[in-house]
Protein backbone atom coordinates (compact mmCIF):
# COMPACT_ATOMS: atom_id res chain seq x y z
CA UNK A 1 0.00 0.00 0.00
CA UNK A 2 1.58 3.10 -0.88
CA UNK A 3 -0.68 5.29 1.16
CA UNK A 4 2.33 7.72 2.30
CA UNK A 5 2.15 9.01 -0.86
CA UNK A 6 2.38 12.51 -0.69
CA UNK A 7 -0.55 14.34 -3.21
CA UNK A 8 1.46 17.16 -5.19
CA UNK A 9 -0.99 17.89 -7.33
CA UNK A 10 -3.73 18.67 -4.11
CA UNK A 11 -0.57 20.87 -2.52
CA UNK A 12 -0.08 22.28 -5.51
CA UNK A 13 -3.92 23.39 -5.91
CA UNK A 14 -4.49 24.87 -2.44
CA UNK A 15 -0.77 26.72 -2.91
CA UNK A 16 -2.47 28.39 -6.15
CA UNK A 17 -5.85 29.40 -3.69
CA UNK A 18 -3.32 30.67 -1.16
CA UNK A 19 -1.78 32.65 -3.20
CA UNK A 20 -5.19 34.08 -4.93
CA UNK A 21 -5.74 34.97 -1.93
CA UNK A 22 -2.86 36.52 -0.09
CA UNK A 23 -1.62 38.17 -2.90
CA UNK A 24 -3.65 41.02 -2.59
CA UNK A 25 -3.03 41.53 1.53
CA UNK A 26 0.28 40.43 0.74
CA UNK A 27 0.72 43.96 -1.59
CA UNK A 28 -1.23 45.79 1.12
CA UNK A 29 1.60 45.36 3.53
CA UNK A 30 4.24 46.15 1.11
CA UNK A 31 2.71 49.11 -0.42
CA UNK A 32 2.45 50.32 3.48
CA UNK A 33 6.34 49.76 4.15
CA UNK A 34 7.49 52.15 1.41
CA UNK A 35 7.94 55.25 2.98
CA UNK A 36 8.98 57.07 -0.78
CA UNK A 37 5.19 57.51 -2.49
CA UNK A 38 6.94 58.42 -5.95
CA UNK A 39 8.63 54.69 -5.31
CA UNK A 40 4.96 53.21 -4.91
CA UNK A 41 3.83 54.99 -7.83
CA UNK A 42 6.84 53.65 -9.67
CA UNK A 43 6.50 49.87 -8.83
CA UNK A 44 2.93 49.49 -9.19
CA UNK A 45 3.98 48.72 -12.83
CA UNK A 46 6.01 45.71 -12.06
CA UNK A 47 6.20 42.94 -9.74
CA UNK A 48 7.81 44.96 -7.32
CA UNK A 49 3.77 46.56 -6.41
CA UNK A 50 3.90 42.97 -4.23
CA UNK A 51 7.63 43.43 -2.95
CA UNK A 52 9.71 45.61 -0.31
CA UNK A 53 13.15 45.74 -0.42
CA UNK A 54 14.07 44.82 3.38
CA UNK A 55 16.59 47.67 3.30
CA UNK A 56 13.86 50.04 2.16
CA UNK A 57 11.23 49.39 4.76
CA UNK A 58 9.97 51.95 6.86
CA UNK A 59 7.18 52.97 9.31
CA UNK A 60 6.98 56.16 7.87
CA UNK A 61 3.49 56.38 6.36
CA UNK A 62 2.05 54.33 10.08
CA UNK A 63 3.85 57.27 11.97
CA UNK A 64 1.96 59.98 9.63
CA UNK A 65 -1.44 58.56 9.92
CA UNK A 66 -1.02 58.43 13.90
CA UNK A 67 0.26 61.64 14.01
CA UNK A 68 -2.48 62.92 11.81
CA UNK A 69 -4.60 65.69 14.56
CA UNK A 70 -7.38 65.76 11.91
CA UNK A 71 -8.05 62.31 11.57
CA UNK A 72 -7.27 60.66 14.90
CA UNK A 73 -6.89 57.43 13.64
CA UNK A 74 -7.06 55.84 17.34
CA UNK A 75 -10.19 57.56 18.07
CA UNK A 76 -12.00 56.01 15.00
CA UNK A 77 -10.49 52.84 16.53
CA UNK A 78 -12.32 53.41 19.32
CA UNK A 79 -15.38 54.58 18.16
CA UNK A 80 -15.59 51.41 15.76
CA UNK A 81 -14.47 49.41 19.15
CA UNK A 82 -17.14 51.22 21.32
CA UNK A 83 -20.00 50.81 18.69
CA UNK A 84 -19.27 46.71 17.86
CA UNK A 85 -18.29 45.69 21.63
CA UNK A 86 -21.60 47.67 22.91
CA UNK A 87 -23.57 46.06 20.19
CA UNK A 88 -22.01 42.71 21.05
CA UNK A 89 -22.90 42.82 24.66
CA UNK A 90 -25.99 43.93 25.01
CA UNK A 91 -27.31 41.52 21.72
CA UNK A 92 -25.98 38.64 23.53
CA UNK A 93 -28.29 39.40 26.77
CA UNK A 94 -31.10 40.82 25.52
CA UNK A 95 -31.47 38.42 22.37
CA UNK A 96 -30.73 35.67 24.67
CA UNK A 97 -33.36 36.20 27.02
CA UNK A 98 -35.59 36.72 24.46
CA UNK A 99 -34.83 33.22 23.10
CA UNK A 100 -34.99 31.76 26.55
CA UNK A 101 -38.36 33.12 27.34
CA UNK A 102 -39.46 31.32 23.81
CA UNK A 103 -37.89 28.69 24.26
CA UNK A 104 -38.07 27.07 27.94
CA UNK A 105 -41.39 28.98 28.98
CA UNK A 106 -45.30 28.02 28.66
CA UNK A 107 -47.18 31.02 27.65
CA UNK A 108 -50.19 32.21 25.52
CA UNK A 109 -48.53 33.89 21.88
CA UNK A 110 -45.68 32.63 22.17
CA UNK A 111 -45.83 30.91 18.63
CA UNK A 112 -47.21 33.68 17.33
CA UNK A 113 -44.29 35.79 18.11
CA UNK A 114 -41.72 33.09 17.35
CA UNK A 115 -43.12 32.91 13.89
CA UNK A 116 -43.09 36.80 13.65
CA UNK A 117 -39.86 37.10 14.59
CA UNK A 118 -38.64 34.82 12.08
CA UNK A 119 -40.10 36.30 9.46
CA UNK A 120 -38.55 39.68 10.81
CA UNK A 121 -34.87 38.22 9.76
CA UNK A 122 -35.53 38.54 6.07
CA UNK A 123 -36.32 42.56 5.98
CA UNK A 124 -32.95 44.08 5.19
CA UNK A 125 -31.51 47.00 6.96
CA UNK A 126 -31.01 48.60 3.61
CA UNK A 127 -34.74 49.01 3.37
CA UNK A 128 -35.07 50.94 6.66
CA UNK A 129 -32.44 52.94 6.70
CA UNK A 130 -34.50 55.80 5.04
CA UNK A 131 -36.93 55.86 7.94
CA UNK A 132 -34.55 55.10 10.53
CA UNK A 133 -32.73 58.59 9.66
CA UNK A 134 -35.92 59.93 9.27
CA UNK A 135 -36.11 59.19 12.56
CA UNK A 136 -33.30 59.51 14.01
CA UNK A 137 -33.43 63.10 12.35
CA UNK A 138 -36.34 63.97 14.36
CA UNK A 139 -34.93 62.56 17.87
CA UNK A 140 -31.64 64.36 17.78
CA UNK A 141 -29.64 61.41 17.42
CA UNK A 142 -27.21 62.66 13.90
CA UNK A 143 -23.68 62.15 15.38
CA UNK A 144 -24.28 60.09 18.20
CA UNK A 145 -22.98 56.26 19.39
CA UNK A 146 -26.61 55.46 20.44
CA UNK A 147 -27.69 56.04 16.91
CA UNK A 148 -25.00 53.52 15.53
CA UNK A 149 -25.62 50.76 18.79
CA UNK A 150 -29.25 50.87 19.82
CA UNK A 151 -31.32 50.30 17.09
CA UNK A 152 -28.92 46.90 16.14
CA UNK A 153 -28.90 45.49 19.56
CA UNK A 154 -32.35 43.35 19.33
CA UNK A 155 -31.69 41.10 16.25
CA UNK A 156 -34.22 38.52 14.86
CA UNK A 157 -31.93 35.93 13.69
CA UNK A 158 -29.59 36.40 16.86
CA UNK A 159 -32.40 35.27 18.59
CA UNK A 160 -33.56 32.38 15.91
CA UNK A 161 -30.15 30.90 16.54
CA UNK A 162 -29.99 31.35 20.28
CA UNK A 163 -33.69 29.45 20.58
CA UNK A 164 -32.82 26.93 18.00
CA UNK A 165 -29.83 26.30 20.48
CA UNK A 166 -31.67 26.46 23.76
CA UNK A 167 -34.32 24.14 22.38
CA UNK A 168 -32.00 21.25 22.20
CA UNK A 169 -30.68 21.58 25.86
CA UNK A 170 -32.63 18.74 28.15
CA UNK A 171 -36.02 19.60 29.88
CA UNK A 172 -35.20 18.24 33.20
CA UNK A 173 -32.75 21.02 33.69
CA UNK A 174 -34.95 23.60 34.02
CA UNK A 175 -37.55 21.55 34.99
CA UNK A 176 -35.78 20.22 38.24
CA UNK A 177 -34.65 23.85 39.05
CA UNK A 178 -38.21 24.98 38.96
CA UNK A 179 -39.67 21.84 41.68
CA UNK A 180 -36.80 23.60 43.75
CA UNK A 181 -38.94 27.01 43.99
CA UNK A 182 -36.05 28.72 41.27
CA UNK A 183 -37.43 31.88 39.29
CA UNK A 184 -38.06 31.91 35.21
CA UNK A 185 -34.64 34.41 35.42
CA UNK A 186 -32.72 32.31 38.00
CA UNK A 187 -32.96 29.48 35.46
CA UNK A 188 -31.81 31.57 32.58
CA UNK A 189 -28.54 32.84 33.88
CA UNK A 190 -27.90 30.65 36.49
CA UNK A 191 -28.57 27.27 34.55
CA UNK A 192 -29.25 28.09 30.45
CA UNK A 193 -26.68 30.46 29.85
CA UNK A 194 -23.56 28.74 31.66
CA UNK A 195 -24.22 26.01 28.85
CA UNK A 196 -24.47 28.62 26.23
CA UNK A 197 -21.15 29.02 25.72
CA UNK A 198 -21.04 27.38 21.70
CA UNK A 199 -23.88 29.71 20.79
CA UNK A 200 -22.43 32.86 22.21
CA UNK A 201 -19.39 32.69 20.55
CA UNK A 202 -21.43 32.06 17.34
CA UNK A 203 -23.77 35.11 17.65
CA UNK A 204 -21.18 37.26 18.92
CA UNK A 205 -18.39 36.41 16.29
CA UNK A 206 -21.26 37.10 13.70
CA UNK A 207 -22.63 40.17 14.90
CA UNK A 208 -19.21 41.60 15.25
CA UNK A 209 -18.59 40.65 11.41
CA UNK A 210 -22.05 42.58 10.60
CA UNK A 211 -21.15 45.90 12.38
CA UNK A 212 -17.32 45.79 11.79
CA UNK A 213 -18.57 46.11 8.25
CA UNK A 214 -21.00 48.39 8.32
CA UNK A 215 -21.16 51.25 6.10
CA UNK A 216 -24.29 52.58 4.68
CA UNK A 217 -25.96 53.36 8.60
CA UNK A 218 -22.47 55.28 9.68
CA UNK A 219 -22.28 57.00 6.10
CA UNK A 220 -25.09 58.59 6.60
CA UNK A 221 -25.48 59.64 10.72
CA UNK A 222 -22.20 60.53 11.15
CA UNK A 223 -19.77 63.26 9.73
CA UNK A 224 -16.90 64.15 11.93
CA UNK A 225 -14.38 62.08 13.79
CA UNK A 226 -16.44 62.28 17.22
CA UNK A 227 -18.51 59.19 16.47
CA UNK A 228 -17.27 57.74 13.11
CA UNK A 229 -16.39 54.34 12.64
CA UNK A 230 -12.77 53.62 11.53
CA UNK A 231 -14.16 51.90 7.89
CA UNK A 232 -16.10 55.33 7.17
CA UNK A 233 -12.16 57.11 8.46
CA UNK A 234 -10.79 55.01 5.76
CA UNK A 235 -13.85 55.32 3.07
CA UNK A 236 -13.73 59.20 3.77
CA UNK A 237 -9.41 59.29 3.20
CA UNK A 238 -10.07 57.39 0.50
CA UNK A 239 -12.18 59.10 -1.38
CA UNK A 240 -10.56 62.40 -1.44
CA UNK A 241 -7.78 62.04 -3.88
CA UNK A 242 -5.08 62.73 -4.32
CA UNK A 243 -4.24 58.74 -3.69
CA UNK A 244 -1.32 58.90 -0.96
CA UNK A 245 -1.00 54.97 -1.38
CA UNK A 246 1.62 54.88 1.17
CA UNK A 247 -0.84 56.10 3.20
CA UNK A 248 -4.22 54.14 2.34
CA UNK A 249 -2.28 50.87 2.67
CA UNK A 250 -0.62 51.56 6.43
CA UNK A 251 -4.21 52.84 7.70
CA UNK A 252 -5.99 49.74 5.98
CA UNK A 253 -3.05 47.20 7.66
CA UNK A 254 -3.92 49.02 10.95
CA UNK A 255 -7.34 48.92 10.96
CA UNK A 256 -7.31 45.11 9.64
CA UNK A 257 -4.93 44.23 12.50
CA UNK A 258 -7.13 44.06 15.58
CA UNK A 259 -9.63 42.08 13.89
CA UNK A 260 -7.24 39.61 12.16
CA UNK A 261 -5.20 39.20 15.28
CA UNK A 262 -8.91 38.10 16.78
CA UNK A 263 -9.27 36.10 14.20
CA UNK A 264 -5.84 33.99 14.53
CA UNK A 265 -6.70 33.57 18.34
CA UNK A 266 -10.09 31.94 17.24
CA UNK A 267 -9.78 31.26 14.15
CA UNK A 268 -11.94 27.85 15.02
CA UNK A 269 -14.71 29.72 16.77
CA UNK A 270 -14.97 31.74 13.89
CA UNK A 271 -15.45 29.47 11.78
CA UNK A 272 -17.67 27.21 13.91
CA UNK A 273 -19.72 30.57 13.85
CA UNK A 274 -20.37 30.68 9.96
CA UNK A 275 -21.14 26.72 9.62
CA UNK A 276 -23.70 27.25 12.95
CA UNK A 277 -25.22 30.00 11.03
CA UNK A 278 -26.25 28.11 8.07
CA UNK A 279 -27.67 24.84 10.22
CA UNK A 280 -30.98 25.22 9.68
CA UNK A 281 -34.02 24.70 11.87
CA UNK B 1 -49.89 23.32 36.63
CA UNK B 2 -52.01 26.37 36.52
CA UNK B 3 -50.53 27.87 38.51
CA UNK B 4 -47.32 27.56 36.43
CA UNK B 5 -48.27 29.05 33.50
CA UNK B 6 -49.76 32.25 34.54
CA UNK B 7 -46.44 32.95 36.34
CA UNK B 8 -44.61 31.83 33.60
CA UNK B 9 -46.86 34.56 31.30
CA UNK B 10 -45.58 37.35 33.53
CA UNK B 11 -42.07 36.43 33.77
CA UNK B 12 -41.85 35.72 30.12
CA UNK B 13 -42.99 38.62 28.97
CA UNK B 14 -40.66 40.51 31.51
CA UNK B 15 -37.48 38.87 29.80
CA UNK B 16 -38.80 39.16 26.61
CA UNK B 17 -40.08 43.12 26.85
CA UNK B 18 -36.25 44.42 26.28
CA UNK B 19 -35.95 42.36 22.92
CA UNK B 20 -39.50 43.23 21.55
CA UNK B 21 -39.65 46.76 22.31
CA UNK B 22 -36.11 47.67 20.61
CA UNK B 23 -37.77 45.30 17.87
CA UNK B 24 -40.78 46.97 17.23
CA UNK B 25 -39.14 50.50 17.66
CA UNK B 26 -36.21 50.03 15.14
CA UNK B 27 -37.56 47.36 12.85
CA UNK B 28 -41.18 47.22 12.82
CA UNK B 29 -42.17 51.03 12.99
CA UNK B 30 -39.51 52.18 10.75
CA UNK B 31 -40.80 49.23 8.15
CA UNK B 32 -44.30 50.24 8.98
CA UNK B 33 -42.76 53.95 8.08
CA UNK B 34 -41.39 52.93 5.13
CA UNK B 35 -44.73 51.90 3.45
CA UNK B 36 -46.79 54.72 4.66
CA UNK B 37 -43.98 57.71 3.60
CA UNK B 38 -43.56 55.39 0.25
CA UNK B 39 -47.37 57.45 -0.68
CA UNK B 40 -46.03 60.56 0.42
CA UNK B 41 -43.91 63.79 -1.22
CA UNK B 42 -42.10 63.57 2.60
CA UNK B 43 -38.69 65.21 2.36
CA UNK B 44 -35.69 64.37 4.49
CA UNK B 45 -35.61 68.16 5.18
CA UNK B 46 -39.25 69.34 5.68
CA UNK B 47 -40.23 72.20 3.72
CA UNK B 48 -42.35 74.29 6.13
CA UNK B 49 -44.01 75.90 3.34
CA UNK B 50 -45.57 73.06 1.51
CA UNK B 51 -45.72 70.26 4.53
CA UNK B 52 -46.30 66.59 3.41
CA UNK B 53 -48.82 65.55 1.46
CA UNK B 54 -50.29 61.54 0.11
CA UNK B 55 -49.46 61.36 -3.33
CA UNK B 56 -50.54 57.94 -3.44
CA UNK B 57 -49.03 55.61 -6.12
CA UNK B 58 -47.21 58.48 -7.50
CA UNK B 59 -43.57 57.51 -6.01
CA UNK B 60 -43.74 54.12 -7.26
CA UNK B 61 -45.11 55.00 -10.71
CA UNK B 62 -42.09 57.51 -11.19
CA UNK B 63 -39.39 55.14 -10.01
CA UNK B 64 -40.52 52.41 -12.54
CA UNK B 65 -40.90 55.15 -15.38
CA UNK B 66 -37.35 56.01 -14.30
CA UNK B 67 -34.61 54.47 -16.32
CA UNK B 68 -32.37 55.66 -14.16
CA UNK B 69 -34.07 52.76 -11.62
CA UNK B 70 -34.29 50.44 -13.77
CA UNK B 71 -30.91 50.84 -15.06
CA UNK B 72 -29.73 49.94 -11.09
CA UNK B 73 -32.38 47.08 -10.73
CA UNK B 74 -30.98 45.60 -14.16
CA UNK B 75 -27.39 46.25 -12.68
CA UNK B 76 -28.32 44.66 -9.78
CA UNK B 77 -29.77 41.72 -10.82
CA UNK B 78 -26.73 41.02 -13.74
CA UNK B 79 -24.45 41.09 -10.55
CA UNK B 80 -26.50 38.62 -8.16
CA UNK B 81 -26.64 36.46 -11.70
CA UNK B 82 -23.04 36.32 -11.93
CA UNK B 83 -21.69 36.65 -8.73
CA UNK B 84 -23.64 33.95 -7.37
CA UNK B 85 -22.28 31.17 -9.42
CA UNK B 86 -18.43 32.44 -9.76
CA UNK B 87 -18.61 32.75 -5.85
CA UNK B 88 -20.66 29.21 -5.06
CA UNK B 89 -18.72 27.37 -7.58
CA UNK B 90 -15.46 28.73 -6.41
CA UNK B 91 -16.26 28.20 -2.95
CA UNK B 92 -17.67 24.44 -3.53
CA UNK B 93 -13.93 23.89 -5.53
CA UNK B 94 -12.40 25.46 -2.55
CA UNK B 95 -14.05 23.29 -0.05
CA UNK B 96 -13.57 19.62 -1.75
CA UNK B 97 -9.90 20.13 -2.07
CA UNK B 98 -9.92 20.60 1.99
CA UNK B 99 -12.26 17.69 1.97
CA UNK B 100 -9.31 15.33 0.25
CA UNK B 101 -6.27 13.83 1.99
CA UNK B 102 -4.20 17.48 1.40
CA UNK B 103 -1.55 17.48 4.35
CA UNK B 104 -2.41 20.31 6.61
CA UNK B 105 -5.51 21.37 5.74
CA UNK B 106 -6.61 23.26 9.18
CA UNK B 107 -3.87 25.68 7.99
CA UNK B 108 -4.90 25.93 4.35
CA UNK B 109 -8.57 26.39 5.55
CA UNK B 110 -7.58 29.27 7.92
CA UNK B 111 -5.29 30.90 5.41
CA UNK B 112 -8.73 30.21 2.47
CA UNK B 113 -10.75 32.15 5.05
CA UNK B 114 -8.86 35.38 5.44
CA UNK B 115 -10.29 37.31 2.76
CA UNK B 116 -13.99 37.12 5.39
CA UNK B 117 -12.18 39.22 8.06
CA UNK B 118 -10.92 42.06 6.26
CA UNK B 119 -13.56 44.37 5.85
CA UNK B 120 -15.30 45.53 2.56
CA UNK B 121 -13.46 49.40 2.56
CA UNK B 122 -10.12 47.99 2.85
CA UNK B 123 -11.02 45.25 0.27
CA UNK B 124 -11.99 47.88 -1.66
CA UNK B 125 -8.72 50.11 -1.38
CA UNK B 126 -6.63 47.23 -2.37
CA UNK B 127 -8.42 46.30 -5.39
CA UNK B 128 -8.77 49.50 -6.61
CA UNK B 129 -4.99 49.59 -6.40
CA UNK B 130 -5.06 46.14 -8.89
CA UNK B 131 -7.49 47.72 -11.26
CA UNK B 132 -5.19 50.64 -11.79
CA UNK B 133 -3.93 51.74 -15.28
CA UNK B 134 -0.65 50.57 -14.22
CA UNK B 135 -2.00 47.95 -11.71
CA UNK B 136 -1.79 44.62 -11.55
CA UNK B 137 -4.69 43.31 -13.98
CA UNK B 138 -3.08 45.59 -16.98
CA UNK B 139 0.28 43.65 -16.02
CA UNK B 140 -1.43 40.43 -16.42
CA UNK B 141 -3.48 41.51 -19.55
CA UNK B 142 -0.53 42.39 -20.97
CA UNK B 143 1.98 39.31 -20.18
CA UNK B 144 -0.94 37.12 -21.19
CA UNK B 145 -1.40 38.55 -24.54
CA UNK B 146 2.39 38.87 -25.31
CA UNK B 147 1.83 42.80 -25.16
CA UNK B 148 -0.73 43.06 -27.58
CA UNK B 149 -3.71 43.83 -25.52
CA UNK B 150 -4.68 47.99 -24.98
CA UNK B 151 -4.30 49.18 -21.66
CA UNK B 152 -8.01 49.01 -20.33
CA UNK B 153 -9.50 51.10 -17.49
CA UNK B 154 -11.17 48.60 -15.69
CA UNK B 155 -13.50 50.72 -13.72
CA UNK B 156 -14.10 53.46 -15.88
CA UNK B 157 -15.10 51.41 -18.84
CA UNK B 158 -19.06 50.09 -19.09
CA UNK B 159 -18.27 46.88 -19.92
CA UNK B 160 -15.70 45.94 -17.59
CA UNK B 161 -16.35 47.96 -14.54
CA UNK B 162 -19.51 45.45 -13.47
CA UNK B 163 -16.95 42.49 -14.13
CA UNK B 164 -14.61 44.21 -11.78
CA UNK B 165 -16.68 44.56 -8.67
CA UNK B 166 -17.81 41.05 -9.62
CA UNK B 167 -14.29 39.13 -9.38
CA UNK B 168 -13.44 41.18 -6.22
CA UNK B 169 -16.55 41.15 -4.28
CA UNK B 170 -16.01 37.30 -5.19
CA UNK B 171 -12.75 36.97 -3.62
CA UNK B 172 -14.10 38.65 -0.68
CA UNK B 173 -16.95 36.60 0.16
CA UNK B 174 -16.03 32.86 -1.20
CA UNK B 175 -14.50 31.52 2.28
CA UNK B 176 -17.78 31.84 3.57
CA UNK B 177 -19.75 29.33 1.60
CA UNK B 178 -16.19 27.46 1.28
CA UNK B 179 -17.03 26.90 4.99
CA UNK B 180 -20.57 26.20 4.49
CA UNK B 181 -19.86 23.83 1.72
CA UNK B 182 -17.37 21.86 3.83
CA UNK B 183 -19.17 21.15 6.63
CA UNK B 184 -22.05 19.56 3.81
CA UNK B 185 -19.55 17.85 1.80
CA UNK B 186 -18.37 16.39 5.87
CA UNK B 187 -22.05 15.36 6.05
CA UNK B 188 -22.21 13.00 3.49
CA UNK B 189 -21.58 9.76 4.11
CA UNK B 190 -18.54 7.86 2.81
CA UNK B 191 -20.38 4.71 2.56
CA UNK B 192 -21.89 6.15 -0.59
CA UNK B 193 -18.13 6.74 -2.47
CA UNK B 194 -17.39 3.36 -1.30
CA UNK B 195 -19.95 1.89 -2.71
CA UNK B 196 -19.63 4.62 -6.41
CA UNK B 197 -15.96 2.89 -6.02
CA UNK B 198 -17.04 -0.51 -5.82
CA UNK B 199 -19.08 0.09 -8.82
CA UNK B 200 -16.48 1.67 -10.85
CA UNK B 201 -17.88 4.85 -10.54
CA UNK B 202 -15.30 7.58 -12.20
CA UNK B 203 -14.45 10.97 -9.95
CA UNK B 204 -16.60 12.59 -12.47
CA UNK B 205 -19.58 10.38 -11.60
CA UNK B 206 -19.21 10.25 -8.45
CA UNK B 207 -19.24 14.40 -7.96
CA UNK B 208 -22.60 14.26 -9.71
CA UNK B 209 -23.70 11.22 -8.46
CA UNK B 210 -23.28 11.03 -5.03
CA UNK B 211 -21.41 15.05 -3.82
CA UNK B 212 -23.91 17.13 -5.78
CA UNK B 213 -26.72 14.78 -4.78
CA UNK B 214 -25.85 15.29 -1.32
CA UNK B 215 -24.94 18.75 -0.84
CA UNK B 216 -28.43 19.57 -1.99
CA UNK B 217 -29.81 21.28 0.89
CA UNK B 218 -26.21 23.16 1.28
CA UNK B 219 -27.21 24.48 -1.91
CA UNK B 220 -30.20 25.89 -1.54
CA UNK B 221 -28.70 27.46 1.57
CA UNK B 222 -25.43 28.94 -0.11
CA UNK B 223 -27.80 30.06 -3.45
CA UNK B 224 -30.62 31.97 -1.65
CA UNK B 225 -27.79 33.56 1.42
CA UNK B 226 -25.18 34.76 -1.55
CA UNK B 227 -28.37 35.61 -3.61
CA UNK B 228 -29.74 38.43 -1.21
CA UNK B 229 -26.25 39.30 -0.15
CA UNK B 230 -25.51 40.02 -3.49
CA UNK B 231 -28.50 42.11 -3.76
CA UNK B 232 -27.34 44.33 -1.46
CA UNK B 233 -24.71 45.52 -3.09
CA UNK B 234 -23.73 49.02 -2.16
CA UNK B 235 -20.17 49.55 -0.54
CA UNK B 236 -17.91 48.74 -2.90
CA UNK B 237 -19.63 50.46 -6.09
CA UNK B 238 -19.97 53.79 -3.55
CA UNK B 239 -16.58 53.14 -3.27
CA UNK B 240 -14.74 52.13 -7.01
CA UNK B 241 -16.80 53.84 -9.15
CA UNK B 242 -20.04 55.61 -7.34
CA UNK B 243 -22.31 54.04 -9.68
CA UNK B 244 -20.39 54.87 -12.38
CA UNK B 245 -19.28 55.19 -15.50
CA UNK B 246 -22.97 56.16 -17.47
CA UNK B 247 -24.93 54.62 -14.37
CA UNK B 248 -23.04 50.95 -15.68
CA UNK B 249 -22.33 50.22 -11.82
CA UNK B 250 -25.55 51.79 -10.14
CA UNK B 251 -27.38 49.53 -7.76
CA UNK B 252 -30.76 49.56 -5.87
CA UNK B 253 -29.44 50.53 -2.54
CA UNK B 254 -27.25 52.84 -3.65
CA UNK B 255 -30.29 54.51 -5.54
CA UNK B 256 -32.20 54.35 -2.12
CA UNK B 257 -29.25 56.35 -0.81
CA UNK B 258 -28.99 58.71 -3.48
CA UNK B 259 -32.62 59.45 -3.50
CA UNK B 260 -33.35 59.45 -0.03
CA UNK B 261 -29.76 60.96 1.72
CA UNK B 262 -28.31 62.91 -0.92
CA UNK B 263 -31.21 64.59 -2.57
CA UNK B 264 -33.59 63.93 0.47
CA UNK B 265 -36.57 62.83 -1.38
CA UNK B 266 -37.40 60.37 1.32
CA UNK B 267 -40.84 59.23 -0.16
CA UNK B 268 -39.34 58.24 -3.57
CA UNK B 269 -36.90 56.55 -1.68
CA UNK B 270 -39.33 54.29 0.83
CA UNK B 271 -41.29 53.72 -2.33
CA UNK B 272 -37.67 51.82 -4.08
CA UNK B 273 -37.01 50.56 -0.29
CA UNK B 274 -40.36 48.85 -0.35
CA UNK B 275 -39.66 47.31 -3.76
CA UNK B 276 -36.34 46.09 -2.88
CA UNK B 277 -37.80 44.42 0.17
CA UNK B 278 -40.46 42.58 -2.01
CA UNK B 279 -37.02 41.42 -3.79
CA UNK B 280 -36.04 40.22 -1.13
CA UNK B 281 -38.67 38.38 -0.26
CA UNK B 282 -39.16 36.38 -3.35
CA UNK B 283 -35.81 35.37 -3.03
CA UNK B 284 -36.65 33.70 0.24
CA UNK B 285 -40.58 32.86 -0.45
CA UNK B 286 -38.65 30.84 -3.38
CA UNK B 287 -36.18 29.25 -0.90
CA UNK B 288 -38.94 28.20 1.30
CA UNK B 289 -40.93 26.55 -1.58
CA UNK B 290 -37.77 24.44 -2.73
CA UNK B 291 -37.19 23.22 0.67
CA UNK B 292 -40.84 21.99 1.68
CA UNK B 293 -40.98 20.44 -1.89
CA UNK B 294 -38.05 18.67 -1.15
CA UNK B 295 -39.48 17.11 2.44
CA UNK B 296 -42.40 16.42 0.48
CA UNK B 297 -40.30 14.29 -1.65
CA UNK B 298 -38.72 12.32 1.42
Amino acid sequence: MNTARTPYGLIALALMVCVIVIAPLYMMVAISLKADEQQVLLDFGSWRAFWVNPWDMSLENYRIILADKVSPFLRYLFNSALIVTSIVIFGILINSACAFALSRLRFAGRGVILAVLIALIIIPMEALAIPLLLIMARVGWLETYQAQIIPFIAHPFSIFLFYQFFSKLPKDLDEAAFVEGATPFQVYWKIVMPLSLPVIATVAILQSLEYWNAYLWPLMITRGPATRPVSLALAQFFGTPPYLWGQLMAFSVMMSLPVLILYLSFQRWFIQSVVSSAIKG
Amino acid sequence: MAGLRQRDTSSAALIMSPALILIGVFVIFPFLLAIALSFTNQRLVPNLNVGTQFVGINNYLRILGQPEFLQAFRNTALFTILVTPLQSGFALAAAMLLNTKLPARNVFRGIFFLPTVITMVVVSVIWFALFRLDGFFNQLLWVVTGGNAPVVDWLHNPWLAMPALILLSAWQGFPFQMVVYLAGLQQINPELYEAAKVDGAKPWDEFWGVTMPGLRNTHIFVLVTTTILAFKLFTQVNLMTQGGPEGATQTVVRFIYEQGFTRGSVGVAAAASVMFFLVVLAISIAQRYIFTSEEEVR
